[in-house]
């Protein structure tokens, strides 16, 4: 009689499927996954992958870890970055060497496809979590990431 | 054939000395048609906010919170906010029909809450075929959902009100005759009596497996009844936008998302009269306050209601395939069956009596 058992076992996956639902709404309080944004901004933290900017991160002594390959400019789908660079004379070997002015960042370009990051081969630039990016006059988006006076950090080259 | 509450005795008394009877009379059904649509309204609103809510916790969101102290303002928010919306149609809809329609639904909810006993007196129409109203009243609501989509010059409206027709037409074999096992135990259609039957003990305890699977047959079919998932094929955001109200807005609109909530609450009430001893209080704790019948009714009702929500949230939409396949093949046959074995019981008088 498989009418019968075809019923009791209907029974029993919805009933399996409402114990999974019933379980999720007892535990609803602790762990709703709602942020109650402009409430909780400074405890605010965003998840680990989420794309907000292209940021390049500087240690304590401002250096980074750009050293002017162009290679997150030549992935860029729509020129969103550009950089300018220059050629100095590095203090260890005395030698010509080409080093970043300005990394020009358009983050009104951006799509966040995240290429520039993947391509990057020193790891230079990474993924921000700011996102609150609403200005009045869309040049304030036009960012240089590279401080003022920074350097390439060491070691990096090599 | 109107009995007032308790409270209200005096408001009677004094109507019927100053005034003559006839216009008495007529005072009184004004008012009480007053009381109930107040009912209707706050109901509904409260409903759509519970519902709102409870959606979020199966979620894990956290829902409306913002409007009043936990967010118990959102929904009459929302209400005003439909009000003030302009009343929009389709060209060559026909007119007529499309603005009967809502009424027709909101009608027919209006009618089933007037025979529900939410307490001792507290019933405005104690009619003797209380059980054979409902059922025939709850079905005259889908006439308003197919003039509704029949009327819109939409195809996926005329689609979604079909649909609910196919589903009702269906569906109402399977509540009836659940109804109708358990009035095998009460002799009786009339509410009242049905709720004195159930002194001795509610009918879902007094019936016992006859009556559970009467009950769960019962909630299934009234699902299906009311057109919420996972029986919502007459809306089907998925495929049909709204379904039978896609070309309403406004105040029209919120008259059928009321009258949903609305049939939501009268499929919880009447399941609570009929399995679960209406107004009366477990083991009769309370017995000697009438007025907190409307507490257990109404707590009773909501468990219900929660139930209903609980299979909105966790089931999948069925196909209209599956749809009739559930009805036809596996509910009706065990429903037959069931009364056969409700007659059984009866008859050999194994019913459980406190």
């Amino acid at each position: 009689m498989s009418y019968f058992s075809d019923i009791f076992k209907g029974i029993k996956t919805l009933l399996t499927g409402m114990s999974v639902t019933g379980k999720y709404f007892l535990t609803s309080r602790k762990g709703a996954i709602t942020q109650q944004y402009p409430d909780n901004r400074d405890t605010l933290k965003m998840f680990d992958r989420f794309r907000g900017e292209v940021i390049m991160p500087h240690d304590e002594e401002n250096r980074h870890r750009c050293t002017g390959c162009q290679k997150c400019e030549i992935a860029c789908p729509n020129g969103t970055i550009e950089i300018i660079w220059d050629r100095g004379i590095d203090e260890e070997t005395g030698k010509k060497k080409k080093k970043i002015d300005k990394f020009v960042y358009h983050l009104s370009m951006c799509t966040m496809c995240g290429l520039c990051i993947d391509v990057c081969p020193t790891d230079a630039i990474k993924w921000g979590q700011n996102f609150e990016n609403s200005v009045y006059d869309r040049t304030a988006l036009t960012r240089v990431l590279n401080k003022p006076g920074s350097k390439l950090m060491p070691g990096v080259e090599d | 054939m109107i009995r007032a509450l308790s409270i209200t005795k005096s408001i009677h008394d004094w109507l019927y000395s100053s005034m003559s009877e006839n216009m008495a009379h007529l005072v009184e059904m004004v008012l009480i048609a007053l009381v109930y649509l107040a009912i209707f309204s706050v109901a509904g609103l409260f409903l759509v906010l519970i519902e709102r809510r409870v959606a979020a916790w199966f979620q894990l969101r956290i829902g409306p919170n913002r409007v009043g102290f936990q967010g118990l303002l959102q929904t009459m928010a929302d209400a005003l906010k439909l009000v003030s919306k302009e009343l929009t149609g389709t060209e060559r809809a026909d007119k007529f029909l499309y603005n009967l329609a809502p009424y027709f639904v909101i009608i027919t909810a209006l009618m089933a809450l007037a025979v529900i006993p939410f307490t001792q007196d507290f019933q405005a129409f104690d009619i003797n075929i209380g059980i054979l109203f409902l059922i025939a009243i709850s079905s005259i609501g889908v006439i308003g959902i197919l003039l509704g989509g029949w009327s819109s010059n939409n195809k996926f409206a005329l689609i979604g009100a079909m649909r609910s027709g196919v589903q009702t037409i269906s569906y109402e074999l399977s509540i009836g005759l659940s109804l109708l096992t358990m009035i095998l135990i009460t002799g009786s259609l009339q509410l009242s009596q049905i709720v004195e039957v159930q002194k001795n003990g509610w009918l879902i305890v007094q019936g016992h497996i006859p009556a559970i699977i009467a009950f769960m047959i019962y909630m299934i079919a009234g699902t299906a009844e009311t057109n919420r998932a996972p029986f919502d094929m007459a809306e089907a955001e998925s495929e049909l936008g709204a379904g039978f109200h896609t070309e309403y807005s406004g105040m029209k609109f919120a008259y059928f998302f009321l009258a949903e909530f609305i049939n939501m609450f009268i499929i919880a009430a009447i399941a609570t009269t009929v399995f679960f001893g209406a107004w009366l209080s477990p083991f009769g704790i309370t017995e000697s306050i009438p007025i907190l019948g409307v507490f257990w009714f109404l707590a009773k009702a909501m468990v219900l209601v929660f139930l209903m929500m609980w299979f909105r949230w966790t089931f999948p939409r069925l196909r209209v395939d599956q749809l009739l396949t559930l009805e036809w093949k596996y509910l009706l046959p065990l429903n037959l069956m069931n009364i056969v074995i409700m007659a059984l019981i009866v008859w050999q008088n194994l019913i459980i009596r406190f």
